[in-house]
């Protein structure tokens, strides 16, 4: 009656017989193992057949696309990008292979400029101008303190670091 | 593993990890303020998203922690499935809220900052749809821990469920590299360094650190109170199964009224 948890054998696992542990392991080792890998798979699978964005160079050609809403990702050429009131925003994208120009008619996000990367999602013209419904801007993983980027470019010493790519 | 069998014992568990448990809560709440004021009040604005990376404070670390608490249940999952240590049950099982939490934490936090930066609340690209992943899989693992009245018998399926789902951690690590992202790549755990000044990394050091500590209390707080809760359930039972219940298969909590002698399967 007296009887409390404390009493008991404070080791589980020698309570345990040793076959069935073992066989809990086998188990959890095969199980576990198969059932990961065919998610990684699924995963790789569906990796290599989805594309998040298209660069420039590897969009498929406006036949090809039959209309498809498709992403397309690089960066914003310098000096192209045209802002009219009444009319809608053109700007050129970018991988330094191949370059596509971009219409929209969407808000451009804060980040949004020259020599930033952008990521546009919309429909291939036949003319083979991109219709993006949807702006976004990318940003990459550098982070520079503004006084030191200012500091930095005082000096004319910012290309270097942007030739070290430590910013871009 | 011997190190195993000695925590498995509850009394021992609870002698060694009550002092740590006070330590656990103040300097989660003293790294957190600190974190948050050094970050908030004397961190650099950047280079190209001024203020708005202060974000990152919040954002970072509760993505770090949402991975760091899901591979800590999927390692306290294998204990308790191959070796039966109920504590380590008990230790996933009490990790799956603190690592929602965070996961959540991440993906609102992460939208909010989308919205300033990318200027959309949300997109279908690797990183981000893996992090929703995980908050299923969370979602997932407390629902099963839920359905199944016998605790052997959840432990176990969680516990497997766990161990599966883990496959999505490197997935989520690695997703900003194996696929084209809106996510920017990783900053600070990479091959080259963090690419990141000192200035913004020692604040967010801080945060995760203070994350860190909030979810070790959590976590041993839950730990020490189900532990005594058990004691409770155990002294409360009829002679018979008292003698001959062990802390590590209990009946299940709560009145049951449509099996009044519920509970002496265990």
């Amino acid at each position: 009656m007296t009887d409390s948890p404390q009493e008991k054998p404070d080791k589980p696992a020698a309570r345990m017989p040793r076959r069935r542990r073992q066989q809990r392991l086998m188990l959890a080792a095969l199980i576990v193992p198969a059932l990961t890998g065919a998610i990684g798979l699924a995963v790789i699978a569906i990796g290599q057949s989805q594309v998040y964005f298209y660069p420039p160079r590897d969009l498929p050609s406006a036949s090809e696309l039959g209309g498809r809403t498709v992403r397309l990702g690089g960066m914003v050429v310098e000096g192209s990008i045209q802002q009219g009131l009444e009319t809608d925003t053109s700007f050129k994208v970018t991988d330094y292979e191949k370059t596509v120009t971009v219409v929209t008619s969407d808000m451009l996000p804060g980040l949004f400029g020259e020599n930033q990367g952008v990521v546009v999602q919309g429909t291939l013209a036949q003319d083979g101008t991109f219709v993006a419904a949807r702006v976004m801007a990318k940003h990459d993983e550098n982070y520079m303190p503004a006084e030191v980027a200012d500091a930095l470019e005082d000096s004319g010493r910012l290309e270097d670091y942007k030739n070290k790519g430590l910013v871009d | 593993m011997k190190m195993l069998a000695f925590l498995a014992n509850p009394d021992r568990f609870r002698r060694l990890t009550g002092p740590a448990l006070p330590v656990a809560g103040l300097l989660a709440a003293g790294l957190i303020l600190a974190g948050a004021v050094w970050a908030l009040g004397f961190s650099p604005a950047d280079r190209v998203q001024g203020e708005a990376v202060k974000i990152m404070y919040v954002h970072v670390p509760a993505a770090w922690m949402a991975m760091a608490a899901y591979a800590f249940i999927a390692v306290a999952s294998l204990v308790g499935y191959v070796w039966r240590h109920s504590l380590a049950d008990i230790a996933a099982r009490e990790a799956a809220l603190p690592g929602f939490v965070f996961t959540l934490l991440a993906l609102v936090t992460g939208s909010i900052w989308g919205r300033i930066t990318w200027g959309v609340w949300w997109d279908w690209d690797a990183r981000m749809t893996s992090m929703l992943a995980l908050l299923f899989i969370y979602a997932g693992y407390m629902a099963l821990w839920r359905a199944i009245e016998n605790e052997g018998q959840a432990a176990r399926a969680a516990a497997l469920l766990a161990m599966v789902g883990a496959i999505n951690l490197p997935i989520i690590k690695f997703s900003v590299d194996f696929w084209e992202t809106l996510h920017q790549k990783a900053s600070v755990i990479r091959a080259d360094g963090p690419s990141m000044p000192a200035s913004m990394l020692w604040p967010l050091a801080i945060m995760a650190l203070g994350y860190t500590a909030l979810f070790a209390f959590y976590v041993m707080l839950r730990m020490h109170t189900v532990i005594l809760e058990k004691r409770r359930d155990a002294r409360a039972r009829p002679a018979r199964a008292a003698s001959t219940a062990t802390i590590s298969h209990p009946a299940p909590a709560g009145p049951d009224p449509s099996s009044p002698g519920q509970g002496e399967h265990a």
